[in-house]
């Protein structure tokens, strides 16, 4: 080893050491001022999420909501793993109900908050043409979709499988539909990408997921609710939760009438009380 | 080889040496409790399995061959790049400098959006081609064209530094010996540096075969023309945990045996002094 | 025929030198380090253009600006032993003194036979599959020779050929070098800071200084004139010496 290569390693080993040192420091850190609030949201939320907890700090200034989106998937596997959250809003229940399987989360506190439904999305200047559902079976049309497995997708094949059933639609729609798939999306923001840009002609995910700028360039044809997958968002609480109260009191407001006004401003469609 | 004397006599002092092997065991753990942990997790049983789902084998495949192919474009195109970076001054070297590595600050879905605006059909130069009636995006052109497009810094870094650390006089013997300067490249620059050039072969090799974010935007995801296996990975992460670990360690496996193949079949040039 | 009459304006100063040796024979080119020598044979040997001037050696030109022609490195069959030999590293003994007859696309049996006849009168061929990593001094310095020689070079570039060798060594190589440049019947080139060396070898020796040649002759004038510097200060002793061992 030469000289110059034994000062850096040995630079190198100080700087670890000197950071370590610094991290593993026991109880220094400064005792929080606020009441911290995690939650763990979909992150079909995001846009609906961030502007309802800036709403609930203005009306709570000793609250302080740490958000963290993700694919429900991964966020339950994270709360699987241990890690630390007050409240959890899945994107299906399925996941939800694992949790509460596994004893993760407060049964009483469940509850379904909000829908999302599926609808075709087209960029504005719908090039190919696309004006109805039976538009999108039409040879060459560029059309993206989810995979099977995240539940956008899953739900869209659901859809799809109710087409198929119908006298208006039949299966041959169905296989034509599929031929069109360019691309099976795994994430919707891969999937607004591709509309946005105009690579793709149309693509299938929740109305929610077109963002407040992209609503300018994108036109949202409805699915009807015959045929549509009806996607139910339930939130609960997080067992190991130290601060249950306040999670209920956010869970609360999320319900109230102005939390759901910003659900709906986002395109989620309210729950029937 | 060294003896032993010359060992106990070369090793420096003893706190150098412990300190030393600390940051060396720490490091190498860094890297393999991570993977250790994942095949842990991972039944057997399932890895076959997974080795026979069609699923995994077009992904597997398209995997290989795409991150080839990406490997001998880069290959080509990046070596005289590298050359003449590594030997000649021009005006605005530095800026052609820079550019080589900007693929690798971007962040990967940025990248494949930049390809989309740039090839897609509506791209910049897409739209001409698309006029022409070719049409790169959601093709395994596009899977190629996002890996070249990521992971050529890595070997023009590369080839460039091990070019540059030739002394110049081995060419110019050459060139008096009677070498055209195409004849010294291939007999005399390319054996010398060869070393540099196979592991920024091999690095950029690997980073095609990781690479996600630019291929999903750019070349979408369908099984067998663009699902590689990073997608697969990602897409059965939505589902199916177990399996998308399983493919996860198929692809590191895979990896680790090419890569430890080329190491082997150049073993030899290594002697070079 | 040796004709240079060159200008090149280098970092630290102008290159200008004129050397006309219309017969041929050994020109050695003395001076410190740094003084311009081993450009001159970068020159002559392709490996630099001049600014203005010509290099005509034989009967071919070279280079000749004022009629813009240059002859590419790789054809002008200098034959350039480097300082410090520039022997391929990733090359065995015997490809390295094949290189030029392999570039030039002989048939093997051919190189093989005309290595074997290059290396065995110095002693290489038991070494011939060994790579040059592993050689002494003096090997190398063979090694560098008959490359060059194999490919019968239309003269001769020798830049510091004895520096890198023992004292021992360099005596018995002097020899060896002066009985191959006699064989070899072709201009050749030397430059040197070693006195020795120089009246040894030069049938003209050029003093060189700050890009100028400041002194010109044959070793006898310029030992006789004894006036400059460098060869006042430094060897005058020596020199006589060594040139009634080797004239």
């Amino acid at each position: 080893m030469t000289r110059s290569t034994t000062l850096i390693s040995l630079a190198v080993g100080i700087t670890i050491l000197l950071l370590t040192a610094g991290c593993t420091s026991p109880g220094t850190a400064p005792a929080p001022e606020k009441n911290e609030l995690t939650v763990f949201a979909a992150a079909s939320l995001t846009g609906a999420m961030t502007d309802i907890a800036k709403a609930y700090e203005a009306a709570h200034p000793d609250t302080k909501i740490i958000l963290n989106f993700d694919g429900s998937q991964a966020l339950r596997t994270q709360i699987e793993q241990g890690a630390h959250a007050d409240l959890f809003l899945s994107a299906n229940t399925k996941h939800m109900t694992a949790l509460q399987g596994e004893g993760l989360i407060v049964n009483d506190s469940v509850k379904t908050f909000t829908k999302n439904k599926l609808a075709v999305l087209i960029p504005k200047d719908n090039r190919a043409n696309i004006t109805g559902l039976s538009d999108l079976a039409t040879p060459g049309i560029r059309l993206v979709m989810g995979t099977k497995e995240v539940p956008f997708g899953d739900y869209t094949r659901q859809a799809l499988g109710k087409m198929a059933n119908d006298t208006a639609y039949g299966p041959e729609f169905r296989n034509a539909v599929m031929k069109n798939v360019v691309s099976e999306d795994p994430a919707v923001t891969a999937l607004v990408a591709h509309l946005r840009v105009g690579e793709a002609d149309a693509g299938i995910a929740y109305a929610s997921d077109v963002s407040e700028e992209d609503k300018a360039l994108v036109i949202m044809l409805p699915i009807p609710d015959r045929y549509n997958v009806i996607a139910v968002y339930p939130l609960g609480i997080v067992q190991e939760s130290k601060v249950k109260d306040q999670a209920a009191a956010f869970a609360q407001f999320i319900t109230s009438t102005e939390g759901n006004a910003i659900l709906i401003r986002y395109g989620f469609v309210p729950v029937d009380r | 080889m060294t003896t032993l004397m010359e060992r106990i006599c070369m090793r420096g002092n003893l706190p150098l040496r412990i300190l030393v092997a600390i940051l060396v065991v720490i490091a190498v753990l860094f890297i393999c409790i991570p993977l250790v942990a994942l095949l842990l997790r991972v039944p057997q049983t399932l890895l076959f399995a997974s080795l026979q789902d069609p699923v995994v084998l077009d992904a597997l495949f398209l995997s290989l061959v795409t991150a080839s192919i990406s490997m001998v474009i880069v290959i080509g195109f990046g070596t005289p790049i590298a050359y003449i970076n590594a030997r000649c001054q021009y005006p605005g070297k530095k800026i052609i400098d820079t550019i080589t590595d900007l693929p690798v600050v971007l962040p990967p879905a940025v990248a494949g959006l930049a390809l989309l605006m740039a090839f897609g059909r509506r791209g910049l130069v897409g739209q001409y081609l698309n006029l022409m009636g070719i049409d790169i995006a959601f093709t395994t052109i596009a899977v190629i064209i996002a890996q070249v497009f990521v992971a050529s810094p890595f070997y023009i870094r590369q080839a460039r530094t091990s070019f540059a650390s030739i002394n110049r006089v081995y060419e110019h013997a050459a060139r008096t010996l009677g070498a055209s300067p195409l004849t010294t490249f291939f007999s005399i620059t390319v054996p010398l540096a060869i070393n540099g050039i196979l592991s920024g072969a091999v690095m950029t090799f690997a980073r095609a075969l990781g690479e996600f974010g630019a291929t999903i935007m750019f070349a979408g995801n369908l099984q067998g023309k663009t699902q590689t296996m990073p997608l697969a990975i990602y897409g059965a992460l939505q589902g199916d945990m177990d399996a998308s670990l399983a493919l996860a360690v198929i692809l590191v496996f895979i990896s680790f045996a090419v890569i430890i193949v080329i190491k082997i079949l150049t073993e030899k040039e290594e002697a070079v002094p | 025929m040796i004709d240079i009459a060159v200008k090149k304006v280098l970092r630290d100063f102008t290159l200008d030198v004129n050397i006309y040796m219309p017969e041929g024979g050994t020109l050695v080119l003395l001076g410190e380090n740094g003084a311009g020598k081993s450009t001159i044979l970068n020159l002559v040997a392709g490996l630099m253009a001049p600014d203005t001037g010509h290099i005509r050696i034989g009967d071919e030109t070279f280079v000749d600006t004022a009629t813009r022609t240059c002859i590419p490195a790789e054809s002008r069959g200098t034959g350039y032993v480097f300082q410090d030999y520039a022997l391929f590293p990733h090359m065995t003994v015997a490809e390295n003194i094949a290189y030029g007859l392999r570039i030039r696309h002989l048939p093997r049996d051919a190189i093989d036979a005309r290595v074997r006849e290059l290396a065995g009168p110095l002693d290489l061929l038991s070494v011939c599959d060994e790579k040059v990593g592993s050689l002494s001094g003096g090997q190398r310095q063979r090694v560098a020779l008959l490359r060059v020689l194999a490919v019968q070079p239309k003269c001769l570039l020798l830049d510091e050929p004895f520096s890198a060798l023992d004292v021992r060594t360099q005596v018995q190589v002097r020899q060896e070098l002066k009985e191959i440049l006699a064989a070899a019947k072709v201009p050749a080139i030397i430059v040197t800071h070693d006195l020795r060396d120089a009246v040894a070898l030069g049938d003209r020796i050029c003093l060189m200084e700050q890009g100028k040649i400041i002194l010109c002759g044959d070793a006898d004038t310029l030992l006789q004139k004894g006036q400059h510097p460098f060869i006042d200060q430094f060897f005058i002793g020596t020199c006589k010496k060594v040139k009634n061992n080797f004239s």
